[in-house]
């Protein structure tokens, strides 16, 4: 592990973390999240990070996603430092390195697909975007998404509610994305469906970091880390990757009547 | 972010809420309304005050005895009448600026036609009288030059007494008994009303001035010198004529207080002007409480929609929105919420004055100062109760309110 960052952001690890700690005071208690954390990621790689509730991931989590300071440690993220960083410098880093995808989707409701899309966009302030809707539009075709811009989340089913968060994450064309259980909310069916666009984006070369505790998903990344008592217990790359894309082609020649009525459904609505 | 792109997403989220919206618009409507009410009434007051001022007569100069000044003790307003005919017939030769001149003899007495009797106020004046009131008479005519200069007994009276006297008849030909000396009805005068201080203007007996001093009052003293100025600009040069002739006629020497004084009618306007504004005033600040009271509703409007939106504004913070950013949105949208209310409240207003306008007979005025100063209030009120809430909004953690359910 190399001890100094290398100029050249193209070789620098997407992300470098280094003896952080988290503690949170309790009343009079003190909660340690994390007891020291050490992690590189390196570009393009895809991240299962494992761990019973409590763990303390969900805290790693919240602090690979600059929402969250340690309270003591290092964290570079593309090679710029992160803890020490105000609040507003914290918005704008999540503004341009990160995408974020939620278990719960988190789009605005009563808002259409495209719009929330183009959000991240509308918060930029370097003014590097200019036409916003376009790239918007570009995105959630990106995600097959194409023909629903117009809809409201509502009005789509769980899995493309997450293909809009995923666009939403994408648009802005992060460093890093990062999923908090992307698959948590979605039956069997969309999880395949969610993890092969996963690794779709991931073969084009963003790399992703996501957290889950189904064993089943942390297959389709390559590289597990699992964490226990808020340390890392182990650290192992994935020895047999499943691929989602296969996995989905299977399932809907084993059920095809389910897929159908899937999609018939997904029209009505 | 730029301030175009706040507006679109603060415009975004108050359509997506009409109800709400509408709910805190209420508020700000209900208060602007009042006050624009309350204004219009108040100005309509004004307005008809000055009218039943203007109709006095316009361009009205009104000279009356003054203080006389014994061996330097002063003796107090009217203690000494020194207004004479004398005075009245220079000012009429002399004057250039003047459109009339007419002395008021003023005498209270008992007059009787026929079997009933009648108190009322008679008043010996020139025939300039009826220009400088600009009084129209309802039947006959005026009495004439020739009836002033031969002291005719002749008297044109006032519709209150003639409704009084004459029931149901012309009065035009009819005798009138005045301290037993009887006078000749030529004309009768219309209506006019009351006057701003309530008095019934047309209670009143009009003879000339010269019939009303040998017969009625039996001496030359005067109450009053109405003079009329050719129009309301030469007021002032009038007013200064009015002074240098009857101080030529009373042979004041330089330097010692004139022994009268003239007003105009601007002053005797302003000092009722002044009573419907400080009630105008005094309406509108009651209004004003119920455009603060609207202001604290979009407070608490707000307030509540900053808990209910809780996980939009942390999906807003995860995907880069600073604090200000979240603070500006909430802000315009309090902003453009309350200028709509003031803009809808307006045009309530509006339409209330004049629906009071036509039911109660009162007319109603809205300036625009007032309207201006509603929109004004309302855009402050959104900023003033719109500002808690959206600093509590971009306070939130956006892990917690992520986390909101």
């Amino acid at each position: 592990m190399p001890n100094v960052i290398t100029k050249d952001p193209a070789t620098m690890p997407v992300i470098r973390i280094e003896n952080v700690r988290k503690t949170y005071k309790m009343g009079d208690n003190e909660v340690h999240a994390l007891r020291g954390v050490d992690l590189v990621a390196e570009r393009g790689e895809m991240i299962a990070i494992m761990g019973a509730s409590g763990s303390g991931k969900s805290t790693l989590m919240n602090m690979l996603g600059c929402l969250d300071t340690p309270t003591s440690g290092s964290y570079w993220l593309d090679g710029i430092r992160v803890d020490g960083l105000s609040r507003n410098q914290l918005a704008d880093l999540r503004n341009q390195k990160l995408g974020f995808v939620f278990q719960g989707f988190n789009l605005l409701a009563r808002t259409s697909a495209l719009d929330n899309v183009e959000l991240p966009l509308l918060y930029d302030r370097t003014g590097r975007w200019k036409d916003t809707k376009a790239l918007a539009a570009e995105a959630l075709r990106r995600v097959g998404l194409g023909e629903r811009m117009d809809h409201h989340p509502s009005e789509l089913s769980g899995g493309q509610q997450q293909r809009v968060a995923i666009a939403r994450a994408l648009v802005t064309q992060p460093t890093l994305l990062l999923a908090d259980e992307p698959t948590g909310n979605l039956d069997s069916h969309m999880t395949v469906e969610i993890m092969s666009l996963f690794q779709e984006l991931n073969d084009q070369g963003i790399s992703i970091v996501l957290v889950t505790h189904e064993p089943d998903v942390a297959q389709y990344t390559k590289r597990i880390v699992e964490v226990r008592d808020g340390r890392i217990k182990t650290d192992h790359p994935v020895t047999d990757r499943h691929n989602a894309a296969r996995d989905l082609r299977e399932l809907l020649e084993t059920e095809p009547e389910e897929d159908d009525a899937e999609l018939v459904a997904e029209e009505a609505a | 972010m730029k301030s175009s792109v706040l507006v679109r997403i603060a415009g975004d989220s108050i359509r997506k809420n009409k109800m709400r919206t509408l709910l805190t618009m209420l508020g700000i409507v209900i208060g602007v309304g009042a006050v624009i009410i309350m204004v219009a009434v108040g100005q309509g007051a004004q307005k008809s005050i000055a009218n039943q001022i203007n109709a006095l007569g316009t361009n009205l100069l009104v000279v009356t005895p003054g203080s006389s000044n014994a061996g330097g003790v002063s003796q107090g307003a009217g203690t000494f009448n020194r207004i004479t005919v004398q005075d009245a017939e220079k000012l009429k030769s002399e004057g250039t600026l003047f459109a009339g001149v007419s002395p008021v003899v003023m005498t209270r007495t008992q007059v009787i036609a026929g079997g009933t009797n009648w108190r009322t106020l008679i008043n010996g004046v020139s025939t300039d009288f009826q220009t400088i009131r600009e009084w129209q008479l309802q039947s006959g005519t005026f009495f004439t030059d020739n009836d002033q200069r031969t002291m005719r007994k002749v008297a044109v009276i006032g519709n209150t007494v003639a409704t009084n006297l004459y029931p149901g008849t012309d009065p035009v030909g009819a005798q009138l008994q005045i301290r037993n000396v009887p006078f000749t009805i030529v004309g009768v005068l219309a209506t006019k009303g009351q006057n701003a201080g309530g008095q019934d203007q047309d209670d009143v007996v009009l003879v000339p001035y010269t019939t009303a001093q040998s017969r009625l009052a039996g001496n030359t003293r005067i109450g009053q010198v109405l003079v009329s100025a050719l129009s309301p600009q030469d007021i002032p040069a009038a007013q200064d004529e009015v002074r240098a002739i009857m101080r030529e006629s009373h042979r004041i020497p330089e330097g010692d207080d004139d022994d009268f004084t003239v007003r105009n009618q601007t002053e005797i306007a302003n000092a009722a002007q002044g009573t419907t504004k400080i009630m105008t005033w005094l309406l509108a600040s009651i209004a004003s409480v119920s455009l603060i009271v609207g202001g604290i509703g979009i407070m608490n409007i707000m307030l509540v929609s900053v808990t209910e939106r809780t996980r939009e504004i942390g999906i807003r913070m995860a995907i880069g929105a600073r604090g200000s950013d979240v603070l500006t949105q909430f802000l315009v949208e309090s902003i453009v919420m309350s200028v709509l209310g003031g803009a809808v409240g307006l045009a309530v207003g509006v339409g209330g004055a004049s629906v009071l306008a036509h039911f109660t007979g009162w007319s109603t005025a809205v300036p625009v100062q007032a309207v201006a100063l509603a929109i004004g209030f309302s855009a402050a009120v959104g900023v003033f109760f719109g500002f808690y809430p959206a600093r509590k909004a971009a306070a939130l953690d956006p892990i917690t309110a992520l986390r909101y359910e």
